[in-house]
């Protein structure tokens, strides 16, 4: 499905990818771990066009999309939920979602409306409120639910679970457990790593910039140096 | 009484011009964050290409429609050979190149049609209405008119059309933007095609009243600037209501005071204004949630 080979980027002068390679197969949910800085939010933001790669390939099924602008990797479908609830705060929660389907003006995009009200049911309630005055959490659950409505193949979740309440962090874990019955391969980007292995298939671990090493989600998890590093014990 | 009615009917006329400029600011800010200088050449270009197109042998409607068109197109130029290559580069930077494509495109526009002022004769006569003793020109009436048609259509575009809902959401948050699909670059685009349009449609409907020379745009791009900062950078509503008072204000010091006063009262009154509102009268507070 997605394929990332030596894929390196820079703010500046100052690289902060050094080569990373991995690939996600269809139907997996893949986790990306790493402390804060080892790179994760860049990763995304080069396979989603917004930020440049310096060199390396991305392949998005059987394509090199590494050089196509943000728009049209959405249109080839992988889209993103981006870190820290990027939603457009000065429109409606419907509104938010109409602008995720941007690419489509077809019945299906009513439809696609209505599951996602069915996956967030508190969004429905509050689908004609400015969306800037949602709570945190409902703002993470818009922001998941409009990247939905690009109907991605695959899906780059960056951070969904940040900041909010265990009983919250336990949904949306779960919506994104649901995905995968639905057809969409996961990327998930995640500092709560015992959450995301919960659900991964597989699993990276990031430091500074690389890929210091891989395994399925089940062996991570025991894994000594992920449980010293990342699940505090 | 008529005095001020007479004050009240130059102020709207040229407050309404000043609304449209102020409309193209904000379009333009909201898309890409940039003030751009080189507005006020547009409503020049408005003018200047209809009493050409006139000139030229054109019938007005004709020739006002090709004005309106080559400006778009120019503000859509501007924007693929000067603005776009500087992406990255600071705001500040890029509003400096506005003001060197204000100056270049006067420059142009004095070699390429002349030094001279012009005029053409209002599109339903010259003949002045009289309202209660106050006399109006029916061109103010067409200013005040296409003004108000500009605006409602523009409101029925941002809020009912997926490409109006677009521009917003870029202007809102263009990271996010660009993850759902919207190609960011071709609002942009759009952004400045529209801005020009509007600025030259104004420079059609005034100059039958206040005439056009290849040297005008400065002064209206930096009243129609005031005029935006006025209402609150960035809305709509905030360019119509600003355009219109300080149109008003600037009437008002010319009848009462005196016309040499007339830009000095008004912009002393911005500056107290802005001194206690600093975001102008409709502007956000930037009050976000974190």
């Amino acid at each position: 499905m997605l394929t990332v080979e030596s894929l390196r980027s820079r703010y500046g002068r100052i690289e902060v990818l050094h080569g990373v390679s991995f690939e996600v197969g269809s139907g997996e949910i893949v986790c990306i771990l790493g402390a804060n800085g080892a790179g994760k939010t860049t990763l995304l933001k080069c396979l989603s066009g917004v930020q440049p790669a310096s060199d390396g390939t991305i392949t998005f099924r059987g394509e090199n999309i590494g050089k196509l602008p943000a728009h049209r990797r959405v249109q080839r479908g992988l889209a993103q939920s981006p870190e820290g609830r990027q939603i457009f705060t000065n429109l409606t929660v419907e509104e938010n979602l109409r602008l995720g389907a941007y690419l489509f003006s077809d019945n299906r995009v009513a439809k696609d409306m209505e599951d996602a009200f069915t996956m967030f049911p508190v969004l429905r309630q509050k689908r004609n409120l400015i969306a800037g005055g949602l709570s945190g959490g409902q703002q993470q659950m818009l922001a998941i639910a409009r990247s939905l409505m690009a109907r991605p193949s695959c899906l780059l979740l960056d951070e969904p679970s940040m900041g909010l309440a265990p009983i919250l962090v336990d949904q949306i874990l779960e919506v994104v457990r649901h995905l995968k019955s639905l057809d969409v391969t996961v990327l998930l980007v995640e500092q709560n790593a015992f959450g995301a292995l919960s659900i991964a298939d597989r699993g990276y671990v990031m430091e500074t910039g690389r890929v210091a090493f891989s395994g399925p989600a089940g062996e991570l998890v025991e894994n000594p140096r992920v449980r010293e590093a990342y699940l505090g014990h | 009484m008529s005095d001020l009615l007479q004050f009240l009917f130059s102020g709207l006329t040229v407050g309404a011009v000043y609304a449209l400029l102020a409309l193209g600011f904000t379009i333009i800010f909201n898309a890409s964050d940039v003030v751009n200088f080189a507005q006020g050449e547009f409503v020049m270009l408005g003018g200047m290409g209809t009493v050409f197109g006139i000139a030229a042998g054109l019938p007005v409607p004709l020739a006002a429609l090709a004005a309106i068109m080559g400006t778009a197109f120019l503000g859509v130029a501007l924007n693929k050979l000067a603005i776009e290559p500087a992406r990255g580069a600071p705001v500040v930077s890029v509003i400096i190149i506005t003001i060197g494509a204000a100056i270049f495109i006067q420059g142009a526009a004095s070699v390429l049609f002349d030094k001279q002022i012009h005029r053409y004769p209002g599109f339903s006569g010259e003949r002045a209405l009289h309202f209660g003793g106050a006399t109006l020109l029916p061109q103010s009436l067409w200013v005040m008119s296409g003004a108000a048609m500009i605006f409602v259509a523009l409101w029925v575009f941002f809020t009912r059309s997926l490409t109006g809902k677009a521009m917003l959401a870029t202007s809102n948050n263009r990271l996010a933007a660009a993850l759902v699909g919207i190609n960011t670059r071709y609002i942009m685009t759009l952004s400045f095609g529209l801005s020009a349009a509007i600025g030259a449609f104004a420079g059609v409907l005034v100059t039958p009243i206040t005439m056009t020379a290849y040297n005008v745009g400065i002064g209206l791009a930096l009243s129609g600037f005031a005029a935006a900062m006025l209402g609150g950078l960035g809305n709509p509503v905030g360019a119509l209501v600003g355009g219109l008072l300080l149109g008003i204000l600037e009437a008002l010091t010319a009848g009462y005071i005196s016309s040499q006063y007339k830009d000095a009262v008004a912009f002393i009154l911005i500056i107290l204004l802005l001194f206690f509102m600093p975001q102008g009268l409709f502007g956000s507070k930037h009050a976000e949630r974190v």
